[in-house]
């Protein structure tokens, strides 16, 4: 019984969850109440990936009302590994949360805390479950106001300028995906996503058709920061709470690349997209600018959760290079770099934040010398830095693998090396970092640092540890985002 | 005459491109959420339009008529302003805490404070 309607429940949870946060009130019940429900959400996630591969892709009818009238959430091989990937980072952060939340957040606030980051996930597992056009927009507002709220809890007044800047962006950015959609609707009368496809492949190249790309696409692409929308991402993440950070790093920009993935190839095609309109040069330049450009500012920053930021904005256009190239090999890369970027850059943030939780700074200068001072720390950062430029073992080294193959297949070696350029640039810093933590001495006056807490370093270990794991067994994760790279292109 | 058709479309478009000007060109917080506000709005009216059908009346079924407007839109439109005001709510209530934290509104002197 339950099991037919696990669809809804992986959204429903979350969403009936957060109020009932609010009334908790305490923040220890509300802290344990989340990570009930997010270890909940991840069993929900990993029974439905398990279905779908087995028995291939779900769909359930909301309130019985079939499709194309009715809601449809729709899960295929994409989005079900979407869904895991989210639910397991939120499962897996939120042992970390408890003594960092109550570190860097009000107490009269902590309970609300919560609540809005289960509204924030409840956006975002929303807008991958559905399968319908107008939803996406509402989630990815349900999602967007939760994070401009949870951002602003940073301890900085920076926070709040940056949340603001991110709500004006970010609501322009929506209110694109807003017309793209209304286009759609009004050129073919359907919201689903799946009929979407078929109508507007039978429409061609109408007018109005291509102006809904060019507005999906652009929202999409300010959702994803993929340079040059990619101005809001460094503050937001930069002087957001250690927690908020680490998830909206390893969840938001990955639902915009989903997004992006899922309008380019399941409503208007490859054929439009790559063929009919130039998107495949766009996409392409635009990213690799985004790789060398993101991965030379973050050498040049001072405080390790900036760098981080813009590593980010580098490693955001690895997963545009991987969708532009359009090829089963690229759209592979991408989504098992959307897996191992959540992961790594995951971890890092984490680790950041338990060097704020320590130090009350992520200044670099504050790093000299931690290496022996907080190691296991450092060490998690070292083997995510790694992980980022892409060294055999780690996970990264997967991805960027996929990325350059398909380069080369597609006869791309400029992007091929452009892509083994931004590795290079990577190891300049994350050689700064380990420049900083283990070859310089800490400062003379400095005040004696413990190891952070336990419950912490679990959860950042956890993650470093899973993108280990998957650089060395590949079979889980790149054999599911081949078969669902596959069912996107329309490959056998 | 083809353009003259199209008025409500010239016109929200027209309402889309001020609000999106006041948004930008402005440094005061508050201005840019009314140009955001009128951003939105502008959209919303793209989506009513459509949904009008000529000489179509109410969507509500009676013997005596048989063209209907389609209301969908105005449905997806309701759930949308309840998103417009909820954006501006969160915009509004992050103006006050940045009036608190720095004193002011406007985008330009909260710029020349963090740099100090």
């Amino acid at each position: 019984m339950i099991a037919t309607h696990l669809p809804a429940l992986q959204v429903a949870l979350p969403l009936i969850a957060a109020p009932l946060c609010i009334l908790l009130r305490r923040d220890r019940y509300a802290w344990a109440f989340t990570t009930l429900v997010c270890w909940g959400l991840l069993a929900v996630a990993a029974l439905l990936l398990d279905r779908v591969m087995s028995e291939g892709p779900i769909s359930y009818r909301l309130g019985g009302w079939a499709p194309p009238i009715g809601i449809e959430y729709r899960l295929d091989g994409v989005n079900a590994f979407v869904l895991l990937i989210l639910a397991g980072t939120a499962a897996l952060m939120m042992p970390y949360a408890r003594q960092s939340v109550e570190r860097e957040v009000a107490p009269e606030r902590r309970h609300l805390f919560y609540a809005m980051f289960l509204l924030a996930l409840t956006g975002l597992l929303g807008i991958v479950a559905t399968g319908d056009a107008f939803n996406v927009y509402v989630f990815l507002e349900i999602s967007s106001l939760a994070s401009y709220v949870l951002i602003a809890q940073g301890r900085r007044r920076q926070a709040l300028a940056a949340s603001f800047q991110y709500l004006i962006l970010g609501t322009i950015g929506a209110s694109l995906i807003l017309v793209g959609i209304g286009f759609l609707y009004a050129k073919t009368g359907t919201l689903n996503i799946a009929d979407l496809g078929v109508r507007v492949h039978a429409l061609g190249e109408a007018p109005a058709i291509l102006a809904a790309f060019a507005f999906i696409t652009v929202g999409v692409l300010i959702k994803l920061a993929l340079f040059p929308f990619h101005v809001w991402l460094p503050n937001a993440y930069a002087y957001a709470p250690s927690m908020v950070s680490a998830f909206l790093a390893a969840t938001a920009t990955k639902v915009g690349a989903y997004l992006l993935l899922r309008f380019v190839f399941t409503v208007f095609g490859a054929p439009f997209a790559f063929g009919t309109l130039p998107l495949k040069e766009i996409l392409l330049s635009l990213s690799l600018v985004a790789v060398l450009a993101g991965s030379l500012a973050a050498v040049f920053q001072t405080d390790l959760k900036r760098l981080l930021a813009f590593s980010s904005i580098g490693q955001i256009g690895y997963l545009g290079v991987g969708i532009g190239l359009a090829s089963v090999t690229g759209v592979t890369g991408a989504l098992v770099h959307v897996f191992n970027h959540a992961l790594m850059k995951g971890g890092l943030f984490l680790a950041a934040g338990t060097i704020a939780y320590r130090l009350g700074t992520t200044d670099l200068s504050a790093l000299n010398g931690l290496g022996r001072r907080m190691p296991f720390t450092m060490a998690a950062v070292v083997i995510g830095g790694l992980g980022l430029v892409g060294v055999p073992v780690t996970s990264g080294f997967v991805s960027k693998w996929y990325l350059v193959q398909g380069a080369f297949e597609e006869g791309l070696w400029p992007a091929a090396l452009f892509v083994l350029l931004g590795s290079l640039i990577a190891l300049a810093y994350v050689g700064r970092l380990v420049e900083a933590a283990y070859f310089r001495a800490a400062p003379a006056d400095a005040e004696p640092v413990r190891e952070a807490p336990w419950a912490m370093q679990l959860s950042t270990w956890a993650l470093i540890a899973g993108s280990l794991y998957f650089g060395l067994h590949t079979e889980l994760t790149v054999g599911i985002a081949e078969r669902a790279a596959a069912a996107l292109l329309g490959a056998p | 005459m083809e353009a003259l058709a199209h008025v409500n479309y010239w016109a929200a478009i027209a309402l889309a491109m001020i609000g999106l000007y006041a948004i930008i060109a402005p440094s005061n917080l508050i201005k840019k959420l009314i140009g955001l506000g009128m951003f939105q709005s502008a959209i919303f009216l793209i989506y009513i339009t459509a949904g009008k059908v000529e000489g179509g009346t109410a969507p509500i079924i009676d013997a005596a008529y048989e063209v209907y407007s389609n209301p969908l839109p105005h449905v997806l439109i309701l759930t949308a302003i309840v998103v417009a005001v909820s954006t501006l709510a969160v915009g509004l209530a992050l103006t006050v805490a940045i009036k608190r934290a720095y004193g002011t509104v406007e985008e330009d002197e909260i710029v020349e404070q963090d740099r100090r």
